[in-house]
């Protein structure tokens, strides 16, 4: 489904990622484990696009995504969360989640003007569209709170809620339950079985083991911008390169 | 449903489309209550500013964007509409759709390298191109007639009849700027509307939604200099005379004054902000030495108190304030 | 064909101008290092700069040196006031909403100038004797050479405040990361305060010392700190010694052009080269690229 080749990414001079190769099957949940600075949001960002590569390639089911602008890749069906929430936060829970469905068609400027009844019958759809998906996250009720007052957990799913929307064949999630609590976090690692439930191919960079280990089916460990380890939880669990390079180093400054 | 409910369901369903037809009947009656020539035009002055408010609004409310230079695109509406209808003999309303569609191209020709620019970039860029058009219009006075500017320009008729009084002006500027309000409005409900919002607040995030940040930008870019010459283009025929002094940097910062004070995001304050800063001066009579000063407190606590503007912030304070009590309930 | 002398008097005034509007771009790069905003109320503390000397000479009879001195110190105390009574109330980290109050804050002191000193246009006398010197063909008013001198003098007591005192220290510190420098207990509203009253006194200075070659009048800053404004552009915006380059080489430009083409349209031709700059590096000549 997803094929990364050897991406390499310098920042002035400082390496980032090197020589980066793996593949997210479709419909698995693939994890990008590593320490900080491993270069995991890096490597997210030249998916998402907002960050080019110096090296490498990018396929998606045999399109080659490097060098298209970020723009073009959610209608290639990639869809993605931040790592610190990026939402809008003066637009409504509602509208943030309608900016999802840009891919769904962009609007001319002279349709978006005159708004005929056929620009309304459309937008009337994209609205039901976005209204069942807060259904879905039980956020109903807050369709209309402007985003900068909910709470944090609130916002991390108006997020997640925002990037399915459009519903993407590749889901890349940067750190979906940092800094939430253990109940939101269990609340998210139940959307994100129900999602791999649905057949949606997920990458998922996250710090958190026990979420990681519960939901993946396959994980890729950065060490220092290389891939250095990659196998089922269980491998991984037990991979001495990986104890050493991670889990290893966590524990001695835990 | 009761057949209350169901009213009150149709005038919430509809209150955008109401509101617009209720002001078009309150300024269809206008010219008779006001019944004086001065009030009229007082009132065709707001709307002349109003569409190019309403462009600019879209642009820096909308957007986020910053243009300290829309008077420019104001002066080349009302310069092209002048000139053409003087010199050339043009019918005044093919001038009027020529000039707008080549201030159109114009700006988009400006668009493609300065909308790549970001913050005080862009606010230079601006401003930079509205004192090259305005030193153009003072000095090339062989064609722009120089600081006394150009006199007779014809006025614009309509089956016949010449648009020559107050009254007549009033349904015609009037006339457009409804028309242009409710283009705005449809713009800001439309998702194109939203996309420009989200453009605003975050543009990495807006792109990887899928939005073309570059080509969103542009295109508002475009509209609003199209709005500003249609209203140079109404400033020129309503007043027949026009000179460079309208069209500087300060009345750029006027325009900027209109749209903060309404509200950033907001068409209707923008009607409200262009309002205001018109009316001020005929109710400042006595305090002209203090003009200037007042119109600054006014921006200045304003953006102090409200950031968002005076009908955006207190919509948002209204609608925090209203969801925070049905919580608590 | 203009002779040497037209072209060394072209020189000194392109030099004379460049100084000045290096002198404002200073004071929109302190600002702009230590809040990331543009402070439009810098033209009009260039415009007080001139008000201040003229009624320090004036209307308190001092005697010049006294009043340049007494007229750079209350600009810079103006500066300080718009911070705190302007800018500061607002609790608004959005860039778009401060770079419109310091719009409505300029509006303000405009509106203020000519309530105190009226609209009319004063002259303010030079430095010293208005003996022109000549210099090989070319003549020097000796006020140009004051310019040059005290903004190469304003410019070096600058780099001494930044470079090697404990202010300039924390003035660099709030300017690369005013998160840490609060951490660290530095009082940013402090700082800020400083550089709007440097901000102040450079641009009161340029007033000061350009209004006897101009006129004075409470819009004269408008036009020249915009100019100051494009030499920061130009230079990079935030770097110093861009901004120096930048007025220098605008100021040059300017001058030169009115030589070769037409002294009508000499702000076309200063805001076209800065347009062209822009759309070739948006950045500025001097400003780092994106990466």
């Amino acid at each position: 489904m997803l094929r990364i080749e050897g991406i390499g990414k310098h920042f002035g001079g400082v390496p980032a990622l090197s020589d980066v190769t793996f593949r997210c099957r479709e419909g698995w949940t693939t994890a990008l484990i590593g320490p900080n600075g491993a270069g995991k949001s890096t490597l997210i960002n030249c998916i998402s696009g907002i960050l080019a590569p110096d090296t490498g390639q990018i396929h998606l089911q045999g399109l080659r995504l490097d060098g298209l602008p970020a723009h073009r890749r959610p209608f290639l069906g990639v869809g993605r969360t931040f790592q610190n929430l990026a939402l809008f936060p003066r637009l409504t829970v509602l509208e943030n989640v309608l900016c999802g469905l840009t891919p769904q068609g962009e609007p001319s400027m002279l349709r978006s003007l005159l708004r005929l009844p056929a620009t309304r019958h459309r937008e009337r759809l994209l609205r039901l569209k976005a209204l069942e998906m807060l259904d879905a996250f039980g956020l109903t009720d807050k369709s209309q709170w402007p985003v900068s007052i909910l709470s944090y957990g609130d916002r991390k799913r108006v997020e997640l809620a925002r990037a399915l929307v459009s519903e993407p064949r590749l889901l890349l999630l940067d750190e979906p339950v940092a800094g939430l609590n253990a109940e939101e976090t269990a609340r998210i690692g139940t959307e994100i079985r129900r999602l791999h439930g649905a057949g949606l191919t997920i990458l998922l960079v996250e710090h958190d083991m026990d979420l990681v280990m519960s939901v993946s089916d396959h994980i890729v460990v950065l060490d220092s911008g290389r891939a250095i380890a990659s196998g089922t939880p269980g491998q991984i669990r037990s991979d001495p390169r990986v104890i050493e390079a991670y889990l290893g180093r966590m524990s001695a400054t835990a | 449903m009761t057949p209350r409910d169901k009213i009150l369901y149709f005038l919430r369903l509809h209150r955008t489309g109401l509101t617009v037809w209720l002001l078009a009947g309150f300024l269809l009656a206008f010219p008779a209550l006001a019944g004086n020539p001065y009030v009229l035009g007082i009132s065709n002055l707001i709307a002349v500013y109003l569409i190019a408010v309403i462009g600019l609004n879209l642009f820096i409310g909308y957007a986020g964007q910053i243009s300290l230079g829309h008077a420019a695109y104001v002066g080349l509406g009302a310069y092209g509409s002048a000139l053409l209808t003087i010199h050339f003999d043009l019918n005044p309303w093919v001038a009027m759709a020529a000039v707008a569609a080549a201030v159109a191209f114009a700006a988009f020709l400006v668009a493609i390298p300065t909308l790549r620019l970001s913050g005080h970039y862009l606010a230079m860029a601006t401003l930079g191109f509205n004192i090259v058009c305005h030193t153009v219009m003072t000095q090339w006075d062989q064609v722009t007639g120089g600081p006394s500017g150009l006199a007779g320009i014809p006025p614009l008729s309509l089956g016949g009849v010449s648009i020559d009084d107050e009254a007549k002006f009033h349904y015609l500027v009037w006339s457009f700027a409804i028309v242009v309000l409710t283009l705005g409005l449809n713009l800001a409900r439309s998702s194109l509307g939203l996309a420009l919002a989200a453009v605003a607040q975050n543009e990495t995030a807006a792109e990887s939604l899928g939005i073309q940040v570059g080509r969103a930008k542009t295109r508002v870019f475009v509209l609003s200099a199209v709005l500003a010459s249609l209203s140079g283009s109404l400033f020129a025929h309503c007043f027949t005379f026009i000179n460079p002094d309208s069209f500087t940097i300060f009345n750029s910062i006027e325009l900027v004054t209109m749209v903060v004070i309404g509200g950033l995001g907001s068409i209707w304050g923008s009607l409200f902000g262009t309002t205001l800063i018109v009316l001020l001066p005929e109710f400042l009579h006595f305090f002209d030495a203090f003009r200037d000063i007042i119109h600054g407190l006014i921006l200045v606590t304003v953006l102090i108190l409200l950031p968002q503007g005076l009908v955006s912030g207190l919509r948002d304070l209204l609608r925090i304030k209203l969801l925070a009590g049905r919580n608590n309930a | 064909m203009p002779t040497l002398s037209d072209l060394l008097q072209f020189l000194f005034a392109g030099l004379t101008n460049g100084a000045v509007y290096a002198l404002i771009a200073l004071g929109f790069c302190v600002v702009h290092n230590t809040m990331g905003i543009v402070n439009f109320t810098q033209v009009d503390l260039v415009s007080l700069g001139g008000m201040f000397l003229y009624s320090a000479l004036f209307l308190l009879g001092l005697p010049m040196p006294l009043a340049l001195l007494g007229a750079v110190a209350a600009s810079a105390l103006s500066g300080a006031l718009v911070e705190r009574l302007g800018i500061r109330p607002s609790r608004s980290d959005d860039h778009l909403v401060l770079i419109f109050l310091t719009i409505g804050l300029s509006v303000i002191l405009r509106g203020v100038m000519k309530l105190a000193w009226g609209k009319n246009r004063m002259a303010v006398p030079p430095l010293t004797a208005d003996e022109p010197i000549r210099l090989w063909g070319a003549t020097l008013l000796p006020q140009i050479l004051w310019i040059l001198l005290l903004t190469g003098g304003a410019v070096l007591i600058l780099a001494w405040v930044f470079r090697r005192t404990a202010l300039g220290l924390c003035m660099r510190g709030v300017a690369s990361n005013p998160a840490a420098a609060a951490i660290v207990g530095i009082d940013g509203g402090r700082i800020r305060m400083v550089s709007f009253a440097i901000a102040g006194g450079v641009g009161g200075l340029a007033g000061a010392l350009v209004t006897p070659i101009t006129t004075l009048s409470y819009d004269v800053g408008v036009l020249l700190g915009l100019k100051g404004f494009a030499a920061a552009i130009l230079g990079g915006f935030g770097s110093f010694v861009g901004a120096i380059a930048g007025g220098l080489l605008l100021g040059l430009l300017e001058s030169l052009a009115a030589a070769g083409l037409s002294s009508a349209y000499k702000e076309v031709i200063a805001f076209g080269i800065l347009l062209l700059v822009l759309f070739v590096r948006p950045t500025g000549l001097l400003g780092k690229r994106k990466g």
